[in-house]
């Protein structure tokens, strides 16, 4: 019997509605996640990505459907009794620490993910040694800098951070909001294998949004494609990883309108940027 | 004339601890929560008007003060409140509960003012010492605001600490950790007040009377003390903050009595205090971007 760690029941969400502006973005998605499955999740602008994780994580509630997380159900469960389930990382890597706080009381925050904090010292000795080790495996020499403020690192360390963070106390959940994105290629790449060796080690449950198409297809076990709020194709297995970039285009393009998307495509004749 | 300079430097101590621990306060408010909360204005004559009105009523004055500063806190929470739970701006949170507590205040003295001249304040037995006022009295308010500065600083460094200053630095981030950022925004709003409260119960009692309207220009007075502070001390670690807004109130205190020695009329004083925050905002901006342009240059 297979362990199901999310599953979303008719799931809907409307924005603005009753208005000129009413936009139904998720438009009853039924979908279940096997504990230890990476889904890698994409779709064009507007198709309800971002939507879809924010109801799992519970920024946004759904206007109808119920979510369970490990088998309990959350669907009202507010975002920070919900936060124990799992780990975010956000596109923008200022989001995901503290600036004004240093990278050992960052970690140590996220240690204490879901419990309740009280007047013991923030930083616990014992663990330092513990954050240290973490921090080498990020190999940026980070370990050597655990007092210094958050602020003075770069973007791709502050991703890299908040990736550790996210995966410290080893959540049932960890959700990707196109993480990379905002990287350059180079630090993009670093990150994204990083984050494959801790889910892989972890066996971390994970859900990533992307943009990028080679990412989606290169990394997971399972891909789901959005489009205006349904889930129009999934796929996983071997077949899965015997797609191509091409493949994804010519049996999928209908539903990409995102130039973004299509621009993924290998130099040898795709579509043209 | 050093002399006349040296004779101001008593009074800006006394008043400059005094008055620091608003100072204290807004820190706490304004630099870690970054909450621009305008209570002050209210709840620093609540403590003066709570604890008028109760040693009044024959309440021994530590109690007094004890119970103001938990009006304090109360005002706080409840500014704190009107912001998490109904939604409204914290400028106007702020400036609504400082409109409620000048109502409040008039309430609790029954008039607009409160002489305690002729009362036995906590001021009476270190009055009573054989020695010039000042020195009891300055090591008293001095203590309290060192005590209370290193209350806090120790405070932001425990998990809870941690949580608040997060909780005004990437308030989503501590949220997907668990946190309730809602309940850190009222606790934080609570202790800033209930240290503004505390001062201006003793304030009240050293200055002689509580007046509805001691509070007016707290705020102003408490954030140009702390723009002062940074400026001299820096604003990295929290210990920094704190002291900061002790030396930054001091330094206020005494630019204040020596203008006020070299023939600076009372009324001008809040142009004073604009005037200082300028400078003290003002000068190393501009230094800085002499340091910009020259290194340009590649001097």
């Amino acid at each position: 019997m297979v362990n199901i760690m999310v599953r979303l029941e008719n799931i809907k969400k409307v924005f603005n509605k009753n208005t000129v502006n009413e936009k139904i973005a998720i438009d009853g998605i039924n979908l279940d996640i096997p504990a230890g499955q990476f889904v890698t999740v994409i779709g064009s602008n507007g198709a309800g990505k971002t939507t879809l994780l924010n109801l799992i994580a519970g920024t946004d509630s759904p206007d109808g459907g119920d979510i369970y997380l490990d088998g309990e159900c959350v669907t009202h469960l507010p975002e920070h009794h919900r936060s124990r389930y799992y780990g975010r990382i956000f596109q923008n890597p200022l989001m995901g620490t503290a600036a004004s706080m240093s990278i050992e009381e960052n970690l140590a925050m996220a240690d204490l993910r879901g419990k309740p904090r009280g007047l013991k010292w923030g930083v616990n000795k014992s663990r330092r040694g513990f954050y240290r080790e973490s921090l080498k495996l990020l190999d940026l020499g980070l370990e050597n800098r655990m007092k210094q403020n958050v602020s003075l690192l770069s973007g791709g360390q502050r991703q890299s951070l908040t990736l550790l963070m996210a995966t410290l106390s080893v959540p049932k959940l960890l959700l990707l909001d196109e993480h990379t994105a905002a990287l350059d290629p180079k630090t993009a790449q670093k990150v994204m294998q990083l984050t494959d060796q801790l889910v892989k080690e972890y066996r971390l449950t994970t859900i990533m949004v992307t943009h990028n198409m080679q990412q989606a297809i290169q990394y997971g076990d399972r891909m789901i494609m959005l489009h205006e709020g349904k889930i129009c194709h999934d796929v996983q297995g071997e077949e899965k990883q015997a797609l191509t970039v091409a493949e994804v285009i010519d049996r999928f393009g209908a539903t990409l309108t995102d130039e973004a998307l299509l621009c993924q495509a290998p130099t040898t004749g795709g579509a043209g940027c | 004339m050093l002399d006349g300079l040296l004779r101001t430097l008593p009074i800006s101590l006394e008043q400059g601890f005094a008055y620091g621990i608003v100072a204290l306060g807004i820190v706490i408010s304004f630099r870690i929560l970054a909450f621009p909360d305008l209570t002050v204005d209210g709840s620093f004559a609540l403590g003066g008007a709570v604890v008028a009105r109760l040693i009044m009523e024959g309440v021994p004055p530590v109690y007094g003060i004890f119970l103001a500063t938990a009006a304090g806190f109360l005002a706080g929470c409840c500014t704190g409140l009107l912001n998490t739970r109904l939604k409204i701006n914290s400028l106007l949170a702020g400036i609504l509960m400082m409109t409620i507590l000048y109502s409040v205040n008039l309430r609790i003295m029954g008039r607009s003012n409160i002489q305690l001249l002729t009362v036995d304040t906590f001021i009476t037995p270190l009055e009573n010492l054989d020695i010039n006022r000042f020195v009891p009295i300055i090591a008293f308010f001095a203590v309290v605001a060192f005590g209370i500065k290193i209350l806090t600083d120790l405070f932001f460094k425990t998990q809870l600490g941690f949580a608040m200053r997060a909780t005004g630095d990437n308030e989503q981030m501590i949220r997907t950790l668990g946190v309730n950022t809602d309940s850190m925004t009222v606790l934080g709003l609570g202790m800033s007040n209930a240290f503004v409260a505390l001062s201006g119960a003793m304030v009240a009692q050293d200055q002689g009377f509580a007046d509805i309207g001691m509070g007016i220009g707290m705020i102003v007075a408490g954030l140009a003390s702390i723009i002062i502070g940074e400026t001299l001390i820096g604003k990295q670690t929290v210990a920094q903050k704190t002291l900061a807004a002790l030396a930054g109130s001091v330094v206020y205190k005494w630019i204040i009595a020596v203008g006020l020695r070299l023939g600076l009329a009372p009324t001008d004083l809040k142009l004073a205090t604009g005037v200082m925050v300028i400078l003290a905002l003002g000068i190393p901006a501009l230094k800085k971007e002499k340091e910009e342009k020259l290194h340009l240059r590649g001097v």
